[in-house]
């Protein structure tokens, strides 16, 4: 294959207790990949992304990072983590740092990045997702769009090679919602690597490489945005499809 | 300050039933003592003629212009703004409280002579074991909490056997026990360094708990978002979880810093020379106790105040990250 595979998942399987949350999951995702993952809740997709940094454990099957195999008794997860960005959906800011400290804080701390050179590189993103002025302020002073852009510029600081994004516009209001997809379709744009998991249709339809559908734990359908949307092919999909572009 | 609504209610020492009502009480209770024989009595003179003699009428007369008094400082405060009304009624009752000390025909001229080495020896002394044990307390509260949630089985049982013990005992039980108890083992200890000993492992106890539940007040995500970007366990807790779980756990450690520095007077028992021990022994010799124990109370009065007011500057440091 020309093209770097940067996640590998191979029939991973995830159990909560009896509750067995993802079902022989195979999905690879290249270097410049856009995926989104959509999916009824509780059908595994928070949890499948959550995987991909180690924030949650499989059971069985592998999961590879940019070469990096995923498992309890690695020694070097700090260095895959550092290396793959994480939005969540509800920011998780750190609430005592200004704007600026919480993105210096993980090139400082982990990778010993001078000061002055986190900063600059802090606020270089924070220009990129367009609030550079809020800088010195506390993240409760911000508006929750804000809040995700800072969150956004906070991992892109750490110059990762894959971003995940946990539904990162679930928790906004609806009007703030355009300026955080815009600022990831900014990103899709430049050539991040993106794994979203999202109910933001219109952006999978615009951004996306590939969508994935996931029900009960199981990628059930997995196409390109042109096919997914005009062609769905499993009745599960063809529901919920019609349930959520009901509006 | 609790949450204020925006509709006024009339002020509660201005509505008619509660003034009658405590006017009647107030009124009731002088009436029920026998003030005759009182300075407040001799000035009443005019009224009710000579106060032994004057009887029911002496005492309803007595009784009512204490009321009237009370009554009228009450409604009277109630108009100024709050600040003020706060002010007045501290002073109100210093007064009321240095007037219950000149019952006592304390010697001034004692206490003057006295005062000097209680500061020296016994303050000193009494803030230094307490600020050692604080900070030895502070140390084991961390290291115990962290004990107390990691998954370690080891931890986590030597951490909770500390707390249940040292809190289950008497802190004077583990004074003794400490003093008394370590020299059967070979170690023959000092008075201060067992006061010390004690005292910080009580506190660690007591604080142990207090940092815990403010470590577990923070929320999951902030976790989260620190092993997403590659934080360890350490750094995690030492730039993201204590720093935000400190606000949570100032106020009742404020308290804990109080009460240890009031409880170091029990080191006393084993013969530090602080200021409880000197508030004792001082006016021995003369049979001047009260002079001396009314001064060490006021001495610690003063530093629990010291240590109030730094609490509440360094609440409001740290509200600062709440602030809109």
């Amino acid at each position: 294959m020309s093209v770097q595979a940067i996640i590998e998942a191979k029939a991973v399987s995830k159990w909560y207790g009896q509750f067995h949350a993802l079902k022989d999951i195979n999905l690879t995702v290249h270097k410049g990949e856009r995926i989104v993952i959509c999916g009824p809740s509780g059908s595994g997709k928070s949890t499948l992304i959550r995987c991909f940094n180690r924030l949650e454990a499989h059971q069985e099957g592998d999961i590879v990072i940019n070469g990096i195999a995923l498992h309890g008794k690695m020694n070097n997860v700090a260095a895959v983590r550092s290396n793959v960005g994480m939005v969540f959906q509800h920011f998780n800011l750190f609430p005592h740092m200004t704007v600026l400290m919480n993105c210096m804080a993980g090139p400082m701390w982990v990778k010993g990045v001078s000061a002055a050179e986190a900063r600059k590189t802090a606020l270089q993103f924070l220009e990129r997702v367009r609030i550079p002025e809020q800088a010195n302020k506390f993240p409760v002073q911000l508006s929750g769009g804000q809040q995700q852009r800072v969150a956004i510029a906070r991992s892109l600081c750490m110059k990762p090679d894959v971003m995940l994004f946990d539904e990162p516009t679930s928790a906004l209001d609806p009007e703030m919602v355009s300026e955080v997809l815009e600022t990831m379709t900014g990103l899709a744009r430049d050539g991040m690597t993106m794994v979203c998991v999202t109910h933001e249709m219109g952006f999978a339809r615009a951004v996306a490489d590939r969508v994935i559908f996931m029900d009960a734990g199981q990628i059930v359908e997995e196409g390109t945005p042109d096919e997914f949307f005009a062609r769905p092919r499993h009745a599960r999909t063809k529901l919920f499809l019609s349930q959520i572009l009901k509006h | 300050m609790l949450y204020p609504d925006t509709v006024e209610a009339e002020v509660l020492v201005h509505k008619p039933w509660f003034v009658a009502t405590m006017f009647g009480v107030v009124l009731l209770v002088f009436m029920a003592f026998n003030l005759s024989g009182t300075g407040f009595a001799e000035l009443m003179r005019p009224v009710i003629g000579e106060p032994s003699t004057s009887g029911l009428y002496g005492r309803f007369a007595i009784g009512f212009a204490i009321a009237v008094i009370f009554t009228l400082n009450v409604v009277l405060i109630g108009f100024a703004p709050l600040k003020l009304q706060i002010g007045i009624v501290w002073l109100e009752l210093l007064l009321l409280f240095i007037a219950f000390f000149e019952t006592f025909h304390l010697s001034l001229p004692f206490i003057r002579e006295k005062l000097p080495f209680l500061i020296s020896q016994g303050v000193v002394t009494t803030l230094y074991v307490s600020a050692i044990s604080i900070v030895i307390a502070s140390v084991i509260a961390v290291a115990g909490a962290v004990a107390k949630l990691s998954s370690n089985g080891f931890a986590y049982a030597i951490a909770s056997f500390y707390t249940s013990f040292f809190r289950g005992l008497p802190l004077l039980m583990q004074v003794y026990l400490i003093y008394l108890g370590l020299p059967q083992l070979g170690f023959v200890i000092n008075a201060v360094p067992a006061g010390i000993l004690a005292l910080s492992l009580c506190y660690g106890a007591y604080m142990t708990e207090i940092f815990r539940s403010g470590i577990q007040s923070i929320d999951r995500g902030q976790w989260e978002a620190s092993r997403s970007m590659g934080f360890g366990f350490a750094l995690t807790m030492r730039r993201i979880i204590l720093p935000q779980a400190l606000p949570v756990i100032i106020p009742p450690t404020g308290n804990q810093f109080i009460s240890m520095l009031k409880d170091s007077s029990l080191v006393s028992v084993i013969g530090v020379w602080e200021l409880m021990f000197l508030a004792r022994t001082l006016g021995q010799k003369t049979f001047q106790h009260m002079e001396m124990l009314i001064s060490a109370a006021m001495i610690y009065w003063v530093l629990s105040i010291c240590l109030e007011l730094i609490q509440s500057r360094i609440e409001r440091h740290y509200a600062r990250s709440k602030v809109r």
